[in-house]
């Protein structure tokens, strides 16, 4: 079965947010990375064959508008959350892809009891108690996606012989994270103090080999969120979803198909 | 015509083969290789060599600040500035300049120029910079917001050097709830404000707006007549008309006695291979909201090695074809400034004079010829082309202040 997808634009905040939606089912929403999303992914259409998914650009990124009052992720959570009013539906399970997974956190940490479950991919967000969050700002916009993978064949696979849009798609990208999470970079110091509350249940996913965001991160959200399950990939870097869409489209169905 | 003696300051005692290797020589490369010792040395001789171009009688010495490289080792601005408040006599101490975004405190930064306006009895010209790319990695300052910062940095600036205390200023970088310093520049309304660029067109009309003078750093004759032209359009839509005390020009000069020196140590203009600002990886120079979105698509392509970096990279001997370089001995250079001043205009010029490792002894008699005969030479012709500075022009500090435009402000002077 293929998978068909609609894209449309919804009125949020005063911004024009660009949102692709396909399937059925429960309504997932997915939450790109710091780097931006391809407009269709394997992960994607794994994940619309079960569920109802819902992808929206954060505001700034890829095509959708930019708000120039926006500061911080919890800005991006709300907007998304406002999204999900706008769209009537309740129940939602939150899966957040690395910086995506920061928002997914603030949006679960705003409303405890809203959201289904929750997965989060190599999640930014919290200092890794080792390690520190890779800083982009200092190598090049293509350095810093390969530095993403473990094996630099499946970043071909994703992006090809890089094109120019896309080098300026990951320069715009790149000036949205540092317009709203440049200091600290990459984390909140407030988050890990308001984990605790959250009742979705939680699973936490992370390359085994992610030179992006430290593992120490993910123990750290699974000590925070009080019914969290840790779960490494092997052979895979921080855009997990990308490099094994496979492994990480199975857990994820498997863990939100589970009552 | 003002005149002024410009040194980056370099550290030229440290270890360049460690540059080489590393493939940096800026904000990356490591301050192991950096000596205090011979930085004591060199801060001090270049101390002396200001107080030297004070003597002789330049009318400004140029200040400027960088971070995390060896091409500059002035830090802060400020603090040489106040140090040539204290020991010079009447020499301008021109600041191009301090970098507005860089500060988390505009307020105390006017209260620092203000002191230094003080000390030195009212000789503070107070230039502001947006700052390299490099100086916001390097002081963990948002480059996203680096021109919102600049601007609003330079209102609350003038505003605290306008405006009797107390006030309160709720910005969007800025939120200071008690603005009162009582340090108040010496100069009325405020100490003259220059703004220095390399290709940022904003900045030029933003500086039009504001009638300060543009000063352009040794770019090359084609690109400064380009830059007038923005800068004049910009004066005529707010109601004066741009005359050469609205304009400045940096340019790379080396003097000797003999020609085949000059051309040996002018070599030294070259150290950073051939880069003003070091051998850096582009995305620190301009890193992502830092440049202009207009420029976005053609420098992400630089900046991944697809395409020639868009200011060329053109030898010392293109250079000193161009007329971006001059060197030789003051005949040679007083022509060749010539030729540059006729061209281009300007009522303010900055000589930047001695720079990579040229001895001590040769920037010495480098700063006699260049400050006792260059200099003369050139205000003298400067003078018949009726190229006047901004006190010669009586211009005003700021456009507000202007008498030849309706409805502005009277100066106050």
């Amino acid at each position: 079965m293929s998978v068909v997808w609609t894209d449309t634009v919804k009125e949020i905040a005063g911004i024009k947010l660009h949102v692709s939606r396909a399937g059925s089912g429960p309504t997932v929403l997915v939450l790109h990375h710091d780097i931006g999303t391809v407009d269709r992914l394997p992960f994607y259409d794994a994940l619309a064959e079960k569920f109802d998914v819902v992808i929206p650009h954060h505001p700034g990124w890829g095509k959708s508008q930019r708000a120039e009052w926006m500061r911080h992720p919890r800005d991006i959570a709300a907007v998304h959350a406002w999204l999900l009013a706008d769209l009537g539906v309740s129940n939602v399970s939150l899966v957040g892809l690395g910086f995506g997974g920061w928002i997914a956190a603030e949006m679960a940490s705003h409303a405890p009891e809203t959201y289904r479950k929750l997965v989060l991919v190599g999640a930014m967000g919290i200092k890794p108690p080792e390690g520190d969050i890779a800083d982009q700002a200092i190598v090049s916009y293509i350095v810093y996606p390969h530095a993403g993978f473990h094996d630099q064949a499946a970043f071909t696979a994703v992006y090809g012989d890089v094109t120019t849009d896309q080098l300026e798609a990951w320069d715009i990208a790149r000036e949205m994270s540092f317009r709203t999470a440049w200091k600290p970079y990459m984390y909140s110091q407030t988050l890990p103090h308001l984990l605790g509350g959250v009742r979705s249940p939680s699973l936490i996913l992370w390359g085994d080999d992610d030179q992006i965001v430290p593992l120490s991160a993910g123990h750290a959200y699974a000590r925070a969120l009080h019914d969290a399950t840790l779960t490494t990939i092997p052979a895979c870097g921080h855009f997990a979803e990308m490099e094994k869409p496979d492994a990480v489209a199975k857990l994820t169905i498997d863990f939100l198909s589970r009552n | 015509m003002h005149m002024m003696y410009f040194t980056e300051q370099p550290m030229g005692a440290y270890d360049a083969k460690a540059g080489l290797d590393f493939g940096a020589t800026a904000l990356n490369f490591s301050n192991s290789h950096f000596d205090p010792n011979e930085g004591s040395r060199l801060y001090n001789e270049y101390l002396e060599e200001y107080i030297m171009v004070d003597e002789l009688g330049a009318d400004g010495i140029m200040l400027n600040e960088h971070h995390n490289a060896p091409f500059c080792m002035q830090a802060r601005t400020n603090m040489f500035g106040a140090i040539l408040a204290a020991v010079t006599k009447r020499t301008k101490i021109v600041f191009l300049g301090n970098p507005l975004p860089l500060t988390e405190n505009p307020v105390q930064l006017a209260e620092e120029l203000a002191m230094i306006d003080m000390i030195s009895k009212g000789r503070v010209v107070s230039g502001f910079v947006r700052g390299g790319g490099q100086e916001q990695l390097a002081n963990g300052v948002n480059p996203a917001f680096n021109r919102e910062r600049f601007v609003e940095a330079h209102d609350l600036i003038q505003k605290t050097w306008t405006t009797p205390g107390p006030f309160r200023w709720e910005g969007t970088h800025y939120q200071q709830r008690v603005v009162n310093p009582w340090a108040v520049p010496m100069q009325k309304p405020y100490p003259r404000v220059w703004i220095p660029g390399v290709l940022s067109k904003e900045t030029v009309i933003w500086t039009a707006q504001q009638r300060y003078p543009y000063i352009a750093l040794n770019t090359s004759i084609e690109a400064t007549k380009t830059i007038h032209e923005t800068y004049d359009k910009a004066a005529a839509e707010v109601g004066y008309t741009a005359g050469p005390e609205n304009f400045g020009y940096l340019i790379r000069v080396h003097v000797q006695d003999t020609e085949e020196k000059a051309m040996q140590n002018a070599r030294q203009f070259m150290w950073m291979q051939g880069e003003f600002t070091g051998l850096a990886n582009p995305v620190w120079a301009n890193p992502a909201g830092y440049f202009s979105p207009s420029g976005r698509r053609g420098f992400v392509e630089f900046a991944t090695g697809r395409a020639k970096n868009p200011r060329g990279n053109p030898t010392f001997e293109q250079q000193v074809n161009d007329t971006m370089i001059i060197a030789g001995t003051p005949a040679q250079v007083i022509e060749r400034l010539k030729y540059l001043v006729k061209e281009t205009r300007p009522g303010i010029m900055g000589i930047w004079a001695n720079d990579g490792t040229v001895s001590k002894e040769d920037r010495r008699r480098c700063i006699q010829l260049l400050v006792g005969e260059v200099m003369p030479a050139i205000k003298e012709y400067g003078a018949t082309l009726g190229l006047k500075d901004p006190w010669e022009a009586n211009a005003p500090v700021h456009l507000r202040y202007s008498t030849d435009i309706a409805g502005q402000k009277v100066a106050a002077e």
